[in-house]
């Protein structure tokens, strides 16, 4: 069809506009594409195979051989903190795309709905937030199991009553629009009414708190790595590789905590830069 | 020429935005005298409120005068520092606005509210700060004066609220008061009675008056001299009475002609591009049967919301297929609410509704979508901003209802269907890619009734659908709807504030007064001899668009 070629090529243009006119987030969303291809291109792009321990190259500072050095067991950290970049992106994910889908349509109906469900429904998200986040996620595994599902289980409950909360205000302040009740009259059933017509209009709202989690998200999996739940050794991931590392620190060897570390925070920091621009680029009222 | 109280000299603004600058007024002059009213009258656009907001120096920090200069009482205050500026606001010249209720804050009762602004201007003795406050609300006629005081403004109606505002804008007696749109969004007997008010305040403390508003009716009534404006120019002004009787320029001329008076038709709304849309109404009795049951009937209908009051009370009346039923009513008196249960989107408490003979009332609202009548009975809401779905495109919003309701995919079909009903509600083709922010109030109301007669209904519910519109785009709206009663025989239930568009559009009127029906009948007998007083009423509150009327008044 041509109306919808035309569409999309400005949708396209849409999203160079958004890109150069904000160089943050075309940084940002630069780092974001990188990241992803090599969590996917990890076995082709590590040097080295991240399990196999080489005890006599053990705790070499980066050189050319070893980038970024080698940790206690002679094990390449570059090698280990790409195939890292997989299984963090994989819990973050998850996690929160679990946690979005379920708490925009909790918060969807609610914040429509309105009434016994909605008091209902805000009282146990008050009640999930009176607990300190991190230890309710670590008894959450503590409980179902030391397994990777469980920390993104953990992860999408403690994330769960923002998207709820947060689609449950955005949906509210719009159900009594003029064009949600014309879908109604144009033949949608109050279900259709909010999963069509409103949820798709919060959105670009909620897009900017996915890319926020996502960074959360991240820093919450290496967190219960780093105490010792969830991933274990000798799995790369960031939260145990900064674990391990952090014997060591005392005595010079700073590569081991230094190279997760920055690997983290630049992802936490894409993530968090991107959310800005996702919303400008998903919003059609910044297209003109 | 006497010295002028107010002189405004080539003043232009520009505003810069992402598009670079845009200039709003390209030079415009405005004198006022002592004592005076003028009128500033022109559609959405053409720089009413940006002229004012440029005399009281309140341009937001994206605009600025860019030439000419504004002189009050002979002194230039085109620069005047922030100082000044704050000595002049409120005690020489003072401002009200649209909306009130927006313009009061929330939080502070009435009396701190007028406090406020007699302590700015230091006009405030302690001890009598409370009688000054009530005197200032005797002055604005609010009935209860003493139990006002300590009300918050969500505890007052809207007309009250302009009352307060009122109050506030001559507690430290200005010597211009700025009105800019007082009355829009009011009712029409409240609008009345704040216009009367601020008339009486007018005269007896002998202040000026710049009144900005779209109601050339409004401006005819109440303005000694009228402005008119168009994008960003004063394209006419003269006396009230010579320049609506001759108007010379033909900007002036077309917005004459759209302002409905009190005899006027449809056709004589007509801008002269479409005339040939406008035969004249001739009510064309349809060949039905003497068997053919009513289009819609409704039977002792209720409605309450849980409170003790009835929305809907018991309200009972019959359209006739491919018949136009007006209902009238004031805000509170239950016709939004009549008319989102004829459309199924709310359940009555009690009575029937019978569509075609077939009764839609046993049908739950949260089951009506899947009920064959869905289709039938189609709804145009009253904002064109809040109705369109800001994610859909108007290509979206029109084919959305043919594809929920007949599974129309994408392809040629849909695109044949969407196109047609674009084509009769009048909407350009190529605006159907645009997003509703895209496009302007008109363009937005056509997308509106272009959706809600995509299906091919039998019954439009007209919710207000030209309330939030400008006049000449009122006409051609009024137009088009009575184009598709003539051609398509789809029969019109307009819900309306305004009489004298109703007594164009329909052949059947319902008065409804706080959920019950006051008076109902043939629109032009009840337009001439109104048998309940509340008719009356409403009807002596309609502002007409009639000069001559005018003249008499004022002597009177």
């Amino acid at each position: 069809m041509s109306d919808l070629a035309l569409n999309s090529s400005s949708t396209g243009r849409h999203i160079a506009y958004v890109l150069r006119s904000n160089p943050v987030t075309a940084l940002a969303a630069t780092g974001t594409l990188m990241l992803v291809l090599i969590a996917i291109l990890a076995p082709v792009l590590a040097p080295y195979d991240p399990v196999a321990s080489n005890v006599p190259q053990a705790l070499q500072p980066p050189s050319w051989a070893h980038l970024a050095g080698t940790d206690q067991l002679g094990r390449d950290i570059l090698s280990r903190i790409i195939w890292a970049a997989r299984i963090d992106l994989m819990i973050a994910v998850s996690a929160v795309s679990l946690s979005f889908v379920a708490g925009a349509v909790i918060g969807g109906f609610c914040g429509y709905r309105g009434g016994r469900l909605d008091r209902w429904v805000g009282r146990f998200v008050d009640v999930l937030m009176a607990f300190p986040l991190f230890v309710l996620a670590m008894a959450l595994v503590a409980a179902l199991g030391n397994r990777v599902e469980n920390i993104v289980i953990a992860t999408a409950v403690i994330n769960l009553p923002f998207y709820i909360r947060f689609a449950r205000a955005e949906v509210n302040v719009r159900r009594n629009a003029g064009w949600v009740e014309a879908a109604r009259a144009c033949g949608d059933s109050h279900l259709s009414v909010v999963l069509r017509v409103l949820l798709p209009n919060v959105l670009p709202a909620m897009a900017v708190q996915i890319s926020l989690n996502l960074g959360w998200a991240i820093l919450n999996a290496a967190g219960l790595s780093f105490i010792g739940l969830g991933v274990t050794a000798p799995t790369p991931e960031w939260g145990i590789m900064v674990a391990e590392g952090a014997r060591f620190i005392t005595t010079g060897k700073w590569w081991l905590v230094a190279m997760p570390g920055l690997a983290l925070m630049l992802t936490v920091l894409c993530f968090n830069l991107l959310g800005d621009g996702l919303r400008d680029i998903l919003d059609p009222r910044m297209r003109t | 020429m006497t010295a002028q109280l107010l002189q405004v000299e080539n003043l232009q603004v520009a505003f810069s935005t992402r598009h670079g600058t845009v200039t709003a007024l390209h030079g415009i002059d405005i004198a006022l005298a002592a004592g005076e009213t003028l009128g500033v009258v022109g559609e959405s656009g053409s720089g009413k409120s940006v002229t004012s907001l440029a005399v009281m120096r309140l341009l937001d920090r994206a605009g600025k005068i860019t030439g000419g200069r504004v002189l009050f009482e002979g002194r230039d205050i085109t620069h005047a520092g922030h100082a000044d500026l704050r000595r002049l606001r409120g005690s020489a010249l003072s401002m009200i606005f649209q909306n009130p209720r927006a313009a009061l804050n929330p939080i502070r009762t009435v009396e701190q509210q007028i406090v406020d602004v007699l302590a700015a201007h230091g006009r405030l003795s302690r001890a009598n700060a409370r009688a000054q406050a009530l005197d200032l609300l005797r002055a604005v006629l609010i009935r209860d004066p003493e139990a006002r005081l300590g009300a918050y403004p969500h505890e007052l109606s809207g007309g009250m609220c302009q009352r307060v505002m009122i109050a506030m804008a001559i507690a430290c007696e200005p010597v211009l008061l700025i009105a800019d749109e007082p009355t829009t969004g009011l009712d029409v007997t409240t609008q009345q009675t704040v216009m009367e008010l601020l008339a009486r305040i007018k005269a007896e403390r002998g202040m000026a008056m710049i009144l900005i508003t779209h109601d050339l009716g409004l401006a005819a009534r109440w303005c000694d001299r009228i402005a008119v404006m168009e994008s960003g120019r004063v394209v006419e002004q003269g006396e009230t009475v010579a320049l609506f009787e001759a108007p010379a320029h033909p900007y002036t001329r077309r917005l004459v002609a759209a302002s409905p008076t009190r005899r006027s038709t449809l056709a004589d709304l007509a801008p002269p591009g479409l005339a040939r849309d406008a035969a004249p109404v001739v009510t064309v009795p349809r060949e039905h049967g003497p068997g053919t049951p009513p289009l819609l009937e409704l039977v002792n209908v209720v409605k309450s919301f849980g409170g003790p009051t009835r929305a809907v009370d018991d309200v009972s009346f019959k359209i006739p297929q491919g018949g136009a039923l007006g209902l009238v009513g004031e805000s509170g008196s239950g016709k939004s609410t009549l008319s989102r249960l004829i459309c199924r989107l709310i359940d009555p408490d009690d009575g029937d509704i019978v569509f075609d003979g077939e009764s839609i009332a046993r049908v739950p609202a949260r089951e009506f979508h899947q009920s064959p009548r869905r289709r039938d009975i189609q709804i145009v809401f009253q904002d064109p901003n809040d109705s369109l779905n800001p994610r859909h495109t108007a290509f979206d919003s029109i084919a959305y209802p043919l594809r929920r309701l007949e599974g129309l995919r994408d392809g040629a079909a849909l695109q044949t269907r969407v196109r047609e009903a674009a084509a009769r509600a009048g909407l350009p083709m190529d605006l159907l890619q645009r997003f509703p922010h895209q496009l302007s109030g008109g363009q937005k109301a056509r997308v509106g009734i272009a959706r809600a007669v995509a299906p091919r209904p039998r019954l439009l519910v007209l919710d207000e659908p030209t309330a939030a519109l400008d006049v000449s785009v009122q006409a051609v709206i009024l137009q088009l709807l009575d184009r598709l009663r003539r051609e398509d025989g789809i029969g019109l239930l307009f819900v309306s504030h305004d009489l004298n568009v109703v007594r164009m559009l329909c052949d059947d009127l319902v008065v409804l007064q706080a959920g019950r029906v006051v008076e109902a009948g043939r629109s032009q007998q009840v337009f001439q001899r109104p048998q309940a007083d509340y008719t009356r009423t409403l009807l002596e509150a309609v502002p007409y668009f009639d000069p001559q009327r005018t003249e008499l008044l004022k002597t009177a």
